[in-house]
């Protein structure tokens, strides 16, 4: 029998909050649905059974643990000794599926016969779905109509995997209008309907569930550096979108005060502009369910996000990294859709790796962490997801600049 | 007793369930609310929700979320909507509740917003996504100010949910008749009408039923056994279809009396 949870530092459990941030701000109908998801995960993650056979699936399924590759050319370029966590060679090509395996078997021991999904650039549906695959349960996925467009390939998967996908027509047709949404549909099926939400995002208890089974990440890659360089890093670093990769990795390193936490946030076209870097130049408010830093307008409504990556493109994000934000244990860059861009292109040239565009931004955040942290500094970075599904992105983008310059 | 207790106590007097009509602010301008708020007040609704339009109505169907989106785009705020309570205060006493979500009122400031809205003449806040467990930085100052407050019930909610939440209930508690969104067709109106009557023996507050509501013959079965019938986007969808203000007046006119003769026991 293991321990009970260790709860997250400045936790509370009773109201669900990270410091003063999360809580439950959702419709009155979902307020027993997200009592009873908080008792049977709280139970679930207790029982030596359940843990067992995730810890199973894991390994054979997932295929974890996920390596912590030593790159050498990569650290050469940017001045660093620079590890990276490959999250990207997990089942499906990204973090994403470390928390859907844990929820769709959290699903099928709540007895829930349906599961629904939001998903942005399409790396949590696909996972969701091929946990429901797995664990044999429908599921239905909502995708922003304009995600559609862009992440075709994650569709097609989803569709293959027996998902049903719904492109969502409303408001900027993005990550945060599949939500609303998915929310939309769970309000309604709430009593058979177990709604896998993908970001550490969400009313409680969402936001201690993924934090909880992303924290694989980092716990390994914590026990990697001590194995392979004989000592933690100097910095730990990871993109943030709704911040389920990030929690993940900084989740194994909170209590280690000497290493630094750094989150990459999308500046998109700049923070001047159109971006989606709440924690970066937000202002606290409520979306999806939890207080955090959003970005809004003067008069309190949600602001359009904007990046190149669609799994960025979301105007909030998690209350733990608000927290974290205002204790000061992390602190978060951004980084615009170019420097994400040269971050894709020097992975790939210097490692053979294609990071997906959303990796993309802790790559281009690079150069900047380094000159503030020094020369020579080892950094681990969380290369949370492959990068086959913005090929045509990269691709149109690059020609469009080549288009210019000639 | 507020305003909207006192209309809840004048409708159980009349042998009638209190009809509550629910309009977008804005949509399709703030001028047109002020008319359409005081159609619906003289064609017989006892209590007007005036919804402040959010960007992410989640617990909105489509008939309300595109009316939101059309008064966004319009470039309505707080400021707009409390100005509209103000023109209606000079024509209209029919009791006014703030309808909406929760981040716009954080943004404003809990305290600051239920000062403004006092003294344009709101009578009360209703907040889809604040449960009692966050209610307290807004309730506390709308008690404070003597204005009404009116929480949620679902056919979700246990018994401990309820005594909860009709401790903070100055006015009505809001029933919400199923488990789904604004505008839903999937309602059971008599089993909703029910279970108000059965919450009624619970709590010491009004129980009204909203969600799934069109038809005066829908009002009907509800006003049988609640106290209060909510009409909202049936509403918003006779605006929507009416080719200009004019014909939304109307419109709102003749639904709201057909809807008021059909609360009538």
């Amino acid at each position: 029998m293991r321990a009970t949870l260790d709860l997250p530092p400045d936790f509370d459990p009773v109201s669900g909050r990270f410091g003063k941030f999360g809580g439950r701000f959702v419709a009155e109908t979902l307020m027993p649905a997200l009592d009873e998801l908080t008792k049977a995960f709280l139970a679930a993650w207790a029982d030596a059974d359940f843990r067992n056979e995730l810890d199973g699936l894991l390994r054979d399924y997932v295929g974890r643990e996920t390596p912590l590759y030593h790159a050498r050319r990569l650290s050469g370029e940017v001045g660093a000794d620079v590890w990276l966590k490959r999250e990207d060679l997990a089942h499906t090509g990204a973090h994403k599926v470390n928390n859907t395996v844990g929820q769709v078997l959290l699903a099928k021991r709540m007895g829930k016969t349906r599961v629904i999904a939001e998903t942005g650039a399409g790396q949590h549906g696909v996972a969701t779905a091929t946990a429901c695959a797995l664990f044999g349960l429908p599921c239905e996925v909502f995708m922003g109509a304009e995600d559609v467009r862009r992440q075709a390939p994650n569709v097609r998967r989803m569709e293959l995997l027996g998902a049903k996908v719904h492109a969502v027509q409303s408001g900027s047709r993005t990550l945060k209008d599949a939500m609303n949404e998915a929310l939309r549909d769970w309000v309604t099926n709430v009593e058979d309907t177990y709604y896998c939400v993908g970001s550490a995002a969400g009313p409680h208890p969402y936001p201690l569930i993924v934090r909880e089974l992303q924290s694989v990440i980092g716990r390994e890659a914590r026990a990697q550096m001590l194995r392979q360089k004989g000592r933690l890093p100097d910095v730990v670093v990871a993109c943030v979108g709704g911040g389920s990769n990030a929690i993940g990795a900084f989740a194994g390193f909170l209590e280690d005060r000497d290493v630094k936490l750094v989150g990459v946030e999308a500046a998109g076209e700049g923070l001047h502009g159109k971006h989606a870097a709440p924690l970066t130049a937000g202002s606290v408010g409520v979306l999806h369910g939890a207080k955090s830093y959003l970005l809004q307008t003067d008069d309190g409504q949600v602001a359009e996000a904007h990046s190149i990556s669609a799994g960025l493109d979301y105007p909030g994000v998690g209350p733990e990294h608000s927290h974290l934000k205002d204790t000061g244990r992390a602190t978060y860059v951004a980084v615009t859709d170019d420097e994400a861009l040269a971050g894709f292109q020097q992975l790939t040239r210097l490692e053979g790796i294609l990071p997906a565009l959303e990796t993309s931004h802790a790559i281009g955040a690079l150069p900047k962490i380094v000159a503030k942290e020094g020369e020579g500094v080892s950094i681990v970075v969380c290369l949370s997801g492959r990068g086959d599904k913005d090929l045509e992105t990269v691709q149109s983008v690059l020609a469009e600049r080549a288009a210019k310059t000639h | 007793m507020g305003r909207i207790a006192e209309a809840f106590a004048t409708a159980a007097d009349d042998h009638r369930a209190a009809l509550v009509i629910y309009l977008c602010a804005g949509d399709p301008s703030l001028d047109a609310t002020v008319e359409l708020v005081v159609a619906a007040a003289e064609a017989g609704a006892d209590v007007i929700e005036l919804g402040v339009p959010f960007s992410d109505p989640t617990a909105d169907g489509l008939a309300i979320q595109q009316a939101s989106e059309r008064s966004l785009a319009r470039g309505t705020t707080m400021r707009g909507v409390l100005d509209v309570v103000r023109r209606v205060r000079e024509r209209s006493a029919v009791p006014i509740l703030l309808f909406g979500y929760y981040n716009p009122i954080l943004h404003y400031g809990e305290a600051k917003l239920v000062a403004d809205a006092k003294a344009a003449g709101v009578d009360g806040f209703l907040v889809v996504d604040l449960p009692p467990e966050e209610a307290d930085p807004l309730v506390a100052p709308i008690r404070e100010a003597g204005l009404g407050y009116v929480p949620l019930v679902a056919p979700t909610s246990t018994d401990s949910r309820v005594v909860q939440a009709a401790a903070l209930a100055s006015g009505f508690v809001y029933y919400v008749s199923m488990t789904g969104v604004t505008g839903s067709k999937d309602a059971v109106l008599d089993e909703a009408a029910e279970r108000a009557a059965e919450l009624r023996t619970k709590i010491d507050a009004p129980v009204a039923v909203g969600f799934g509501i069109a038809t005066a013959d829908d009002a009907r079965v509800v006003a049988a056994k609640a106290d209060g019938v909510v009409v909202g986007s049936a509403i918003v969808r006779a605006i929507a279809s009416a080719s200009d203000v004019e014909g939304a007046t109307a419109a709102v006119h003749a639904l709201v009396s057909s809807l008021a003769a059909a609360c009538r026991r």
